[in-house]
């Protein structure tokens, strides 16, 4: 009996053990990859062509679901902050309310969790693809090194379009909030305008476009790295697109409390 | 034009990946000029053996030389300009899918000549017609042409910096007996018209019928290391019982 429960324990420890280390390996390879990126981006030769591509298929590509979505969580934003407040008489601060929220936290947070869906997936699903099919190793081959020529161009576009996405997102959410708050819930146009003029600040804005920047770099790092670990055909790469989504959202998350905490303190 | 006997030779080669030996002191030269086939199982080592020689993964302990230098002297950086020495078909031809088969075979071209793109159209051109595919097919992609052309136009790929070495990765597995014979004479047509430059082709290769047809030498892996590399008569009439056993599936 004493062997036995002594037995299950060794196998507890062995596993929490084996656990332990392939994620501080896992962790080891992303930093290395990480390491890899930057090494390569300040590399030449440049590829401006593949960087413009990227910036169209993570930017501009992107641009209509976020205006979409941001219309929406400017709109329904304001919905709420209306019947919230309006409980203590203080609807007018639908304005500021829903403008510093977009752009501390939703219009960047929001745009990363889009980018991460739509370009993340997309970006691992391409890598990965071009692994299993050994283009990844005819780069190689070739001389070309495959992190500069597929990893850089993807890391840098969504690094760039990152913060402009979420500039159109804090735009668009406000058009929304402005729309609902004065047309529908008939608040006042000039007191709508003067308590956002009161109550925001440039840094609230700077803050939301640091966190993008850093949001874009993550997104797009972890789906290339996820890209390139893929192995096993096509079940692999849905395993791979998979991975990318669910840690760059999930990662996007953490970090945007660990930014906040110190933009707060430095802007 | 240097006058080296050997392409690639293999000294006291060994590898291991977490503690699994792959290739066991391989001692193993490589003919330049001539047609060589390594054959074996699968996980025989094969793969192990070709990413050496291209410098993809480094040795455990021992040496590579190719064309006369020591892959273990070269930094990532020359490794990677020494790589244009390689041609490679790869088995499914590995062609950039979302390029056309144009922009395929002008890939290395636009990366790594100085050639401008009139010139660069003109040796895409001269390498379509060398490996025998039709002009119309060169702006189609390659999910537009048959596994037998995308081999055409892998090998063009390949050919397409001249390279000293050609290496084909299992180039005839999973094809039609008539493609199969097609893509045998393209290799051995590639290998005759540039005879005079002495290109050396290896063919990895588990297809015994197609390889004793068009080698001058086929070599044996097995558990990592060569247990038969003899000059393809004599290969066939080989004693060594693994060989046999190979031979007589």
């Amino acid at each position: 009996m004493v062997t036995k429960s002594s037995n299950k324990i060794t196998e507890i420890v062995e596993w929490f053990g084996a656990e332990v280390l392939d994620n501080l390996s896992g962790l080891g390879a992303f930093m290395r990859f990480v390491g890899q990126v930057f090494y390569w981006m300040v590399k030449p030769p440049f590829r401006t062509k593949l960087l413009f591509e990227q910036l169209y298929f993570i930017g501009n590509k992107s641009l209509f679901i976020v205006g979409l979505t941001a219309s929406f969580s400017g709109a329904v934003m304001a919905y709420q902050t209306y019947l919230g407040f309006k409980v203590i008489s203080a609807d007018s601060f639908i304005g500021p309310i829903v403008a510093i929220s977009l752009a501390k936290e939703l219009a960047p947070v929001l745009s990363g969790l889009i980018v991460a869906g739509r370009c993340g997936a997309a970006i691992a699903a391409q890598i990965g693809t071009m692994k299993v099919t050994e283009q990844v190793d005819a780069l190689e081959v070739m001389g070309v090194d495959s992190i500069q020529y597929l990893a850089v161009p993807r890391v840098v576009a969504a690094t760039l379009a990152l913060p402009l996405l979420a500039a159109v997102f804090l735009l668009v959410g406000n058009i929304g909030s402005w729309l609902i708050g004065t047309k529908v819930l008939q608040i006042d146009e000039v007191m709508y305008f003067s308590k956002v003029s009161s109550f925001m600040y440039v840094q609230d804005i700077m803050e939301g476009l640091i966190k993008a920047f850093f949001f874009g770099f993550l997104i797009s790092v972890i789906a290339c790295y996820h890209g390139f670990k893929v192995s096993g055909g096509a079940e692999g790469v849905g395993r791979g697109t998979n991975m990318a989504v669910v840690w760059g959202m999930v990662i996007c998350l953490i970090f945007d409390f660990f930014l906040t905490s110190f933009l707060v303190q430095v802007l | 034009m240097q006058n080296i006997e050997y392409a690639i030779e293999f000294k006291n080669l060994n590898k291991t990946f977490k503690g699994h030996t792959v290739l066991e002191n391989l001692n193993f030269n490589i003919a330049r000029g001539k047609i060589t086939t390594i054959l074996g199982f699968s996980g025989a080592g094969k793969s192990t053996l070709i990413k050496h020689t291209l410098g993809l993964l480094t040795p455990t302990s021992g040496d590579v030389v190719v064309m006369g230098q020591n892959l273990n002297d070269l930094d990532p950086f020359q490794m990677r300009e020494f790589r244009q020495k390689f041609g490679m078909l790869f088995q499914y031809a590995a062609l950039f899918d979302s390029f056309t088969n144009f922009e395929n075979i002008a890939f290395p071209l636009r990366e790594f000549s100085p050639m401008s793109e009139s010139q660069i159209e003109e040796k895409v051109l001269s390498l379509v017609e060398a490996c025998g595919l039709t002009p119309e097919s060169v702006h189609k992609l390659p999910s537009e042409i048959s596994g037998g052309m995308r081999k055409r136009v892998g090998l063009a790929r390949a050919l397409a910096l001249t390279p000293e070495i050609l290496l084909y990765d299992e180039p005839t597995t999973g094809l039609d007996p008539i493609t199969t014979k097609m893509v045998n004479d393209l290799i051995r047509d590639t290998a005759i018209n540039n005879k005079e430059r002495q290109l050396t082709s290896v063919i990895i290769s588990h297809d015994v019928d197609a390889t004793l047809k068009i080698s001058d030498y086929v070599a044996f892996l097995d558990k990592g290391r060569i247990v038969e590399h003899l000059p393809v008569a004599e290969f066939r009439q080989s004693t060594n019982p693994l060989v046999r056993r190979f031979l007589e599936l």
